[in-house]
């Protein structure tokens, strides 16, 4: 069977697609044609938390789960992700949390977020997102990593203010706190 | 526009035969670059992310004897550094892990890496060195070329646009390879200079391919020649310093590297020597521990 996904817009109108988004069926609409998942995802279903800057997967601020793969937003079309289960930073947040509820308290977080802001791994922020998507996938699949592997694991995500110093902190600090609870 | 994501190859093939034009989306991280700096204009899509047995690879037997390695097109970096896969292609997965970072190594395809054909593409230099195939079919039916064959110079390649690249044959190395590159960091960095190097002990051969310092990965076969001629095969000591260098002189001479924003030709001539001395140096090395 072929999936025929239409996102020319007929009529102006733009496209019209669905995307399952953090476990929920989101219909797409007024995309452009050829609009990267990323555009879509912050722009048509107001999930701004995969950061934009680079539009060509250099800095990872855009990292999102696709089928639970590690991916940058901004490499995948849009209507090529219908069909897959995407999960964004707004989808990690702690049971119960809504979207931008994170920032606002220590329970809404999840524990590599909370982490990052008391090992002071956060400072701009803009980078954190990414981040928090990359060690909760590192972490799910490599539970106890190596630091060679930590870094060779985030070596897609730049931050330009931390020196990255606290962050590797900050995993450290989970992998030993989830250690602990086992 | 629309894209168009078949389950079947048939059906992808049919589609690709009712419309040639279609744009081929495997991994995205190159087509999509393009897209989002407004370099492509998005026309139909044909994506082959539903094409799963594009994404499995196993291990036949070679008419002439010994073992390749089939690759399906969309089987991804990520992929090739599984453990049973960077078994069995070691020198691939050296490649594949100096691939981007691992948001693009999970994304990347081998089929993507040749296609683009870019002149710095990491897998293509161990794919030279390998003497690896390349499988195209179509509706009208399947070839195979010889990767040589398939890269015809930067970004030009001889898939035809009825054509899917659907598989990679690669023969598994009768020794230990190696795969160097050089970047200005270790991750996220497109290749200034590259090499792949096998040491085949037991046909006594030596194969040499460099990436980033021509159009498409140089081989020299007089090079090669020269050097198994002069390695002392009989033995597991090291081969006399006058061999490994006039190898890495060799080596860089056949090199046809230009100035470009990464690096001068003349540093990329220099580095390409280097890196073919270490290769062959450190290839020895552990075929003689073997």
């Amino acid at each position: 069977m072929t999936l025929a996904i239409d996102g020319s817009g007929g009529g102006g109108a733009g496209a019209a697609y669905e995307l399952t988004v953090n476990g929920t069926a989101r219909r797409v609409e007024g995309a452009r044609p050829g609009d990267s998942l990323l555009h879509v995802l912050r722009d048509r279903l107001g999930l701004p938390g995969a950061k934009n800057a680079c539009e060509q997967g250099e800095c990872g601020s855009c990292s999102v789960l696709v089928d639970g793969v590690l991916v940058c937003a901004c490499l995948e079309l849009a209507e090529a992700a219908v069909g897959c289960d995407v999960t964004t930073v707004e989808g990690m947040a702690a049971p119960g949390a809504e979207p931008g509820d994170a920032a606002l308290g220590g329970d809404m977080l999840t524990d590599v977020q909370r982490a990052l802001v008391e090992a002071g791994g956060v400072q701009c922020g803009f980078c954190t997102p990414g981040f928090v998507v990359a060690v909760h996938d590192l972490l799910a699949r490599v539970p106890d990593p190596g630091p060679l592997e930590v870094r060779e694991a985030l070596a897609g995500n730049l931050c330009r203010c931390t020196g990255y110093g606290r962050i590797l902190a900050a995993v450290e600090r989970v992998v030993g706190e989830r250690a602990a609870a086992r | 526009m629309t894209v168009l994501a078949p389950d079947r190859l048939d059906d992808a093939l049919a589609a690709l035969a009712g419309d040639p034009a279609l744009t081929v989306l495997a991994g995205g991280t190159d087509l999509m670059v393009e897209v989002n700096y407004g370099r492509r204009r998005t026309e139909d899509v044909l994506s082959l992310r539903r094409l799963e047995r594009l994404r499995r690879w196993h291990v036949e037997p070679r008419p002439g004897g010994g073992d390749e390695v089939v690759l399906g097109a969309r089987v991804t970096y990520s992929d090739m550094l599984g453990a049973d896969l960077a078994r069995a292609l070691p020198a691939l997965a050296q490649a594949a892990r100096t691939v981007g970072s691992p948001q693009i190594r999970n994304t990347g395809t081998l089929g993507g890496n040749l296609v683009t054909g870019s002149p710095a593409g990491d897998t293509l230099p161990v794919l030279a060195a390998l003497d690896a195939t390349v499988e195209l079919a179509s509706a009208a039916g399947r070839r195979r070329l010889p990767v040589r064959d398939f890269l015809l110079g930067p970004k030009r390649t001889a898939r035809r646009p009825d054509e899917l690249v659907v598989a990679v044959r690669v023969p598994v190395a009768g020794g230990p390879p190696e795969f160097l590159k050089i970047g200005v960091r270790n991750a996220m960095v497109i290749s200034v200079a590259s090499c792949a190097l096998v040491v085949d002990r037991e046909r006594r051969a030596v194969a040499c391919a460099l990436g980033s310092v021509g159009p498409t990965p140089v081989r020299d076969h007089a090079a090669e020649l020269w050097v198994m001629t002069r390695l002392p095969w009989d033995g597991r000591h090291r081969p006399h310093p006058s061999v490994v260098e006039g190898f890495g002189r060799r080596m860089a001479a056949a090199s046809r590297p230009i100035d470009d924003h990464r690096a001068t030709a003349a540093y990329r001539r220099h580095a390409v020597g280097v890196l073919a001395r270490r290769a062959l140096e450190r290839a020895w090395d552990r075929s003689a521990a073997a």
